[in-house]
């Protein structure tokens, strides 16, 4: 995934010269992940630069330039350290194109990696896109696989808007597969059914997606035929496919790593219970992160949603 | 100024402490972490960020403090915290993330709280310094002489944080020192990549306080303008900034490939280490006998051994433990 996204920036740099990349570490180090690796030999330091550690500064000066005719890709460089720019996303870059009536446009792409799984510490590993969905103006987009990133990231830096485009960094150097070497855009707001099926659907996003994948393959063998929606953006939010599967199934679960308690997932439920709510058969199970701050490494893997926890969920589910 | 012999003492056995535990920490930390790197194996799983090569920033200053004085350190915090005395056994379970550590475990090593000697830290860069800000403010209020003393790397220097804190300890005369690490980088950005100023101590005119420059990683030096630093804090004479040139023997985390730093650049800066050369002046300048400081190192070792052995046999906290401790 780390590739297809280094490829999106650099075929959308080389397209359109008002491409810029910006954040801490990004030029001669590439990115901490590598995301931004070459970036700044092909291009040059006007066009790929690092800046000090000042994150409010980071998204703050995008704006400036998003304003000014540039289309900044910010990188915050984990997640967790977005609070310390907090204002300047949600309340600044996500605010402007309706404080002046369209006058002022904001069109940045915000890159960050986010979620858990690596043996990195809280504010390293925090899942915060439910903060954001909080906050009219910004589109968040939460790639699951390689083919996506690309595709989503282009969408993204081609959009007119403030785009949070987060990075699951599990997934980074994770499963491989084939991505085209020519440019392509998936649109936001346009949901993946990864598998199809007809008892339950399991909706999740981002992280998460892989392993609800392959549980739902093996459910299979047990006689569950699950079908899985990969959301791919939240907002905006492709909310009647989700409405189209629990029509069909009946049963609903939402997988995600962030913190259970006003998580997207509490939103989705509610969408579903004022579109659907007919239609189930069965209680709404989350399976989620716990309500606390993200533990040390030797307890993530039971504090993040796992195997057990998703199986479990499904067949309680199938009880109904 | 002369420096009294137990002061001198003292920094050296605990700069050797600090060297010692740093490497003994980057030896358990590789442990079945390789070949391949794999962050989350070995007995020490995450990130980790070592402090080797910084200890005069951290001695030079911690001899003129005493427990009631508060010390706020970031990411990189092991010597701050042996500086400042905090248990070493509890510190050192806690990076093994075990149930005797000082945060049972749950903190791991960017989050070593020890209140007996008013230490704290914490990952993200400059947010500790408003927490010494508030520490000084509630020192004044309450009408002691206890100073606070925040710990940032040269990075941190640039974030608001910084610059808020310094504006507000300078409106209210508080009792505040931040002591700047320059190790030269912020990860991989050069100071002068990052820094508009050629040292941070320039910085102190803007808010009308005193700036002081330690060049040299000079332990020394360091002592000395901390010395008056502190007495100044005390006595109600505001805040001060120290920066310290130091330097950054490892990577910035271990596994860091370090591809922004050629690599003769570590093995130039380890000619003139400060260790050896205080090891060296306190021979000849002081005449201190060799057997002295070899006995003082054993102790040294003896300790951290200890530490170690004790962070390895205690036990690890039970997976429901990471659900407590969230309200009283
Ligand atoms: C707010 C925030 N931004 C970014 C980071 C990631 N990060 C951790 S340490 C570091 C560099 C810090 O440089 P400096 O302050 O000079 O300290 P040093 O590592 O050199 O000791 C960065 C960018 C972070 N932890 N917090
Ligand atoms: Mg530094």
């Amino acid at each position: 995934m780390i590739q297809a996204i280094n490829e999106a920036m650099r075929q959308e740099m080389e397209r359109d010269e008002r491409v810029i990349v910006l954040g801490e570490d990004v030029g001669k180090n590439g990115g901490v992940f590598r995301a931004t690796d070459g970036l700044l030999e092909q291009f040059g330091d006007c066009r790929v630069f690092d800046t000090p550690l000042a994150e409010s500064g980071i998204i703050g000066t995008s704006i400036g330039l998003a304003v000014n005719g540039f289309r900044p890709i910010a990188e915050i460089q984990f997640l967790g350290f977005v609070y310390q720019a907090m204002d300047q996303l949600a309340a600044q870059a996500a605010r402007l194109r309706f404080r002046s009536a369209g006058r002022f446009t904001c069109p940045i792409v915000v890159r960050s990696p986010y979620g858990g799984g690596v043996r990195t510490p809280e504010l390293h590993s925090d899942a915060l896109e439910a903060l954001f969905a909080h906050s009219p103006g910004l589109k968040i987009v939460m790639p699951s696989n390689a083919f996506d990133a690309k595709g989503l990231l282009i969408t993204a830096i081609r959009d007119e808007d403030p785009v949070l485009f987060l990075e699951p960094m599990k997934l980074y150097r994770a499963l491989r597969m084939e991505v085209p070497n020519e440019p392509y855009e998936i649109p936001l707001g346009k949901a993946r059914i990864v598998k199809e099926g007809e008892d339950v659907t399991i909706i999740s996003w981002g992280a998460t997606v892989p392993l609800v994948a392959k549980l739902a393959e093996e459910m299979t063998t047990q006689g569950i035929d699950a079908e899985v929606i990969d959301l791919r953006s939240l907002q905006p939010l492709d909310i009647d496919a989700i409405v189209r599967s629990v029509e069909k199934t009946g049963r609903v679960m939402i997988v995600h790593e962030a913190v259970k308690t006003n998580g997207f997932g509490a939103e989705i439920a509610a969408l579903i219970s004022e579109r659907a709510l007919f239609s189930l058969s069965a209680p709404i199970v989350r399976v989620t992160g716990y309500d606390t701050p993200y533990p040390v490494p030797s307890v993530e893997d039971e504090w993040l949603p796992n195997a057990a926890r998703i199986v479990e969920g499904v067949q309680t589910l199938m009880r109904y | 100024m002369t420096i009294s012999i137990d002061h001198l003492i003292w920094m050296y056995e605990t700069m050797y402490k600090i060297r010692y535990y740093e490497d003994k920490m980057a030896e358990a930390y590789a442990e079945g972490k390789n070949p391949v790197f794999n962050i989350g194996a070995g007995p020490v799983p995450g990130e980790m960020h070592l402090a080797t090569g910084q200890e005069p920033a951290a001695v030079g200053i911690c001899v003129h403090l005493k427990k009631e004085d508060t010390v706020t350190s970031p990411h990189r915090p092991h010597h701050h915290a042996i500086a400042k005395g905090v248990n070493l056994n509890r510190m050192t379970a806690e990076i093994f993330g075990k149930v005797t550590g000082l945060g049972k475990g749950k903190g791991g090593h960017m989050h070593l709280f020890d209140p007996d000697v008013k230490f704290s830290c914490g990952g993200i860069v400059g947010a500790g310094i408003p927490h010494a800000l508030g520490a000084a403010l509630a020192a004044k209020k309450k009408g002691t002489d206890w100073v606070a003393v925040a710990f940032i790397g040269e990075g941190a220097a640039n974030q608001g944080a910084f610059h808020e804190s310094l504006n507000m300890a300078a409106l209210w005369n508080l009792p505040l020192i931040v002591v700047i690490e320059n190790n030269q980088y912020g990860i991989s950005v050069p100071k002068s990549a990052s820094t508009s100023v050629p040292s941070n101590d320039i910085r102190a005119v803007a808010y009308g306080i005193k700036g002081y420059y330690v060049k040299d990683n000079d332990p020394i030096e360091m002592y000395n303008v901390s010395k008056e630093a502190v007495e100044r804090a005390r006595k109600g004479e505001g805040p001060s900034i120290i920066e310290i040139e130091t330097y950054r023997y490892l990577g910035h985390f271990q596994g860091d490939p370090e591809v922004y730093r050629d690599k003769n650049e570590v093995a130039l800066l380890r000619e003139k280490d400060p260790i050896v050369r205080m090891r060296q002046f306190l021979m000849k300048e002081h005449g201190i006998e060799e057997q002295r400081l070899i006995e003082l190192e054993n102790k040294a070792r003896q300790e951290v051994e200890a530490a170690y052995q004790f962070a390895r046999e205690s036990d690890y906290p039970e997976p429901e433990d990471a659900l407590k401790d969230l309200f009283v």
